[in-house]
């Protein structure tokens, strides 16, 4: 019944060098008036962004980056579910950073977006390799749990549970659950009130 | 482990598969939908591609942002008219069956599940709303569930729970007068904690229980949330059986008779175990009232405020708050509290026998001129009905105003809030800071009848001291 395993995942990176980075700054507090999250990758770092001519985001260098390497505390303050959609709406498959709000976190995995933690100093090589040679490829590797380029290959941590729901590829609930459709139509038919007691149960 | 309860029986009925995360994948077999936790929820759908899997098993209301005095359309609060105009094109989109406006059997979801005989013994309930608690008076497993969860139910018609430990709640003996189903809520909401249910679903049961109209049981069921029992059911009995026969959804004929059985069948056995029991006298059980802000701050109406002392750890600092914020002293008197606004409705007290109870109370009497009182019906059929009996003129002609239904001051997400410190003594089932609209109003919790007694005296009032009117 496994669905989408994330194993590895390859691509530029966008490199946002600072810490202490809240949800309201992902994904500012007025876009929680909307009743779908369609869209909301317009969102992502929207404020910043506007007043920010050169932000990494909208540098052309990092255009189609499916990887954010972050500094510490990425995702703080609110809990709202809007960061990490915005954020995987854009195409960021996969966030590296120092480390981050435990809320954001788990957002993150319910959508499938695996965060990898590494050292300071790891991650401020990555923001700059990132910033120096934009057109860099790096890989993620969820399994071994590393991210390198070239031959650099830095470790990083995953939390054990989330690790093995991604490989197994069951971080998806809703998928586990529609994996089971056919048996939902057998208790379905199993309970006599599905039918108003108009039939005896099977 | 609990054996052979209403709760196993029905989640061992219902399991559609062991999941890896551990949990159960469990079928739902009514699912309530409304304006406010639905939206993102049919959007995920969409981009997935995916559509109801059982509509005919889906109901659809609106009552959260429902203005209860003007309802004519576009609502005045944009979000209030987006989020009513996003349901209307979900349920056409997607084929879901919608108890609109014009029905004549909108309301409260948990007032029109019961009352339309949508909910039935032996159901799985899930509705995104803490307080779906409420079916289990049905004698059938209703629980509230986050966005995310009516996502899952609508694709699939399922949801991945965890198990819960059964807790039996006996209360024994008999209410003395003027004791009602909200005074027993309260009172084992006060002796368990609102952490005292986390886990567990509660049973309630006993000699007072047995006794128990429906929309008492409702009553009941509707606050085990407050106790922090996301389920909280009473088996299924004649009372049921008596309330469920000949509403809309029940069925008849032999579909009836062959509902009979599977409903008497579903009920707890004789030799179920349980996780933990319970015992509270009937008789011990006087009129309730909350002081603080959560409902575990409860008192008997003729008992003093309890000492902080009474309290340890984090729920002294909860109560010194809560006497703070409710500008109460401990040792006071609860009954003679001035009070500004008097609230009747929501989903815990917004049903015919809670507007005939408040009604008994004010008629021949005058709401007190320092007092603003709303009462709000669960529904359009209570509404009708109400009026039907008069009881709208009761209340009318005693000063208070009669309003359409909805979730109404319970929550303040429409017009109906308090405003600035007011304080309010409401039949409501929350007391927490902000929850009726203003970030400094005050809420007093109690049954409909203290509710009806303090409009007309101005202050908390025992409505047992009430002598009877007209």
């Amino acid at each position: 019944m496994s669905t989408k395993r994330i194993e590895k995942i390859v691509g530029k990176a966008i490199p946002i060098p600072r810490d202490d980075i809240d949800t309201d700054r992902i994904t500012p507090a007025r876009f929680l008036k909307s009743i779908t999250f369609e869209g909301i990758e317009k969102a992502l770092f929207c404020d910043e962004r506007e007043n920010t001519p050169d932000h990494p985001v909208d540098n052309p260098a990092h255009k189609g980056a499916n990887m954010m390497f972050v500094g510490k505390n990425f995702g703080s303050g609110s809990s709202r579910e809007h960061a990490p959609q915005a954020l995987k709406r854009f195409g960021i498959e996969v966030l590296v950073g120092v480390s981050f709000a435990e809320i954001f976190a788990g957002n993150c995995f319910a959508i499938g977006v695996p965060l990898g933690v590494a050292s300071a100093d790891d991650v401020n090589e990555l923001i700059k390799q990132a910033q120096e040679e934009p057109e860099t490829r790096f890989t993620v590797d969820i399994r071994n749990a590393t991210v390198g380029y070239g031959d650099r290959v830095i470790p990083i941590d995953i939390q054990e549970t989330r690790k093995a729901a991604f490989l197994a590829g069951t971080w998806d609930m809703l998928a586990n659950l529609r994996a089971n459709l056919p048996q939902v139509e057998e208790v379905a038919q199993s309970l006599p009130y599905v039918t108003n007691f108009e039939s005896e149960a099977e | 482990m609990s054996k052979n309860t209403l709760y196993d029986k029905v989640w061992d009925s219902h399991t559609v598969a062991r999941l890896d995360s551990g949990q159960d994948q469990i079928f739902i077999g009514l699912h309530l939908i409304h304006e406010v936790t639905t939206p993102q929820a049919f959007g995920m759908l969409k981009e997935i591609g995916a559509g109801v899997a059982f509509p005919d098993r889906t109901m659809g209301t609106v009552d959260h942002i429902i203005p209860t005095l003007s309802q004519i359309r576009p609502y005045e609060d944009e979000q209030a008219e987006k989020m009513m105009a996003a349901l209307e094109q979900n349920v056409d989109e997607f084929g879901v069956r919608f108890l609109h406006l014009g029905s004549g059997k909108q309301g409260i979801v948990h007032v029109i599940g019961p009352e339309l005989g949508l909910s039935q013994p032996g159901m799985t309930i899930a509705c995104g709303d803490s307080h779906t608690s409420t079916h289990g008076a049905m004698g059938s497993l209703g629980f509230g569930i986050g966005t995310t969860e009516v996502g899952h139910v609508l694709a699939t018609q399922t949801l991945a729970l965890n198990r819960l430990k059964v807790k039996r709640i006996e209360v024994t003996g008999a209410l003395g007068p003027g004791v009602t189903p909200k005074d027993v809520t309260l009172r084992v909401i006060h002796d368990l904690g609102i952490k005292g249910g986390l886990g567990f679903a509660y049973e309630y049961g006993g000699d007072v229980f047995d006794a128990m109209s429906m929309e008492g049981r409702m009553t009941v069921c509707n606050m085990s949330i407050e106790g922090g029992a996301r389920i909280g059911y009473v088996n299924p009995d004649e009372t049921t059986f008596e309330y469920l026969e000949g509403r809309e959804f029940s069925p008849e004929g032999e579909a009836w008779e062959r509902g009979l059985a599977y409903w008497r069948e579903i009920a707890s056995g004789d030799d179920a175990e349980y996780d933990d029991v319970y015992e509270i006298a009937g008789e011990s059980i006087e009129p309730m009232v909350t002081w603080g802000i959560n409902p575990g701050h409860s008192v008997g109406i003729s008992q003093p405020l309890p000492e902080v002392d009474s309290f340890s750890g984090e729920d002294r600092k909860t109560a010194e708050h809560g006497y703070e914020f409710m500008d109460l002293k401990p040792g006071e008197a609860i009954s003679g509290t001035k009070v500004d606004v008097a609230f009747l409705g929501s989903c815990t007290n917004s049903r015919i026998s809670d507007l005939r109870e408040g009604a008994r109370l004010m008629k021949g009497n005058k709401v007190h001129p320092g007092v603003r009182m709303l009462v709000v019906p669960g529904s359009q059929q209570v509404k009708q009905q109400a009026e039907e009996e008069g009881l709208h003129e009761i209340f009318t002609e005693a000063g208070a105003e009669w309003r359409e239904a909805g979730c109404s001051m319970c929550l303040g997400m429409n017009p109906d809030q308090l405003v600035g410190a007011e304080r309010s003594i409401s039949s409501s089932n929350r007391n927490f800071i902000g929850r009726q609209g203003s970030p400094r109003g005050r809420t007093h919790l109690g049954s409909p009848a203290v509710v009806a007694s303090s409009a007309i005296a101005g202050c908390i009032a025992d409505p047992r001291e009430m002598g009877e009117s007209a």
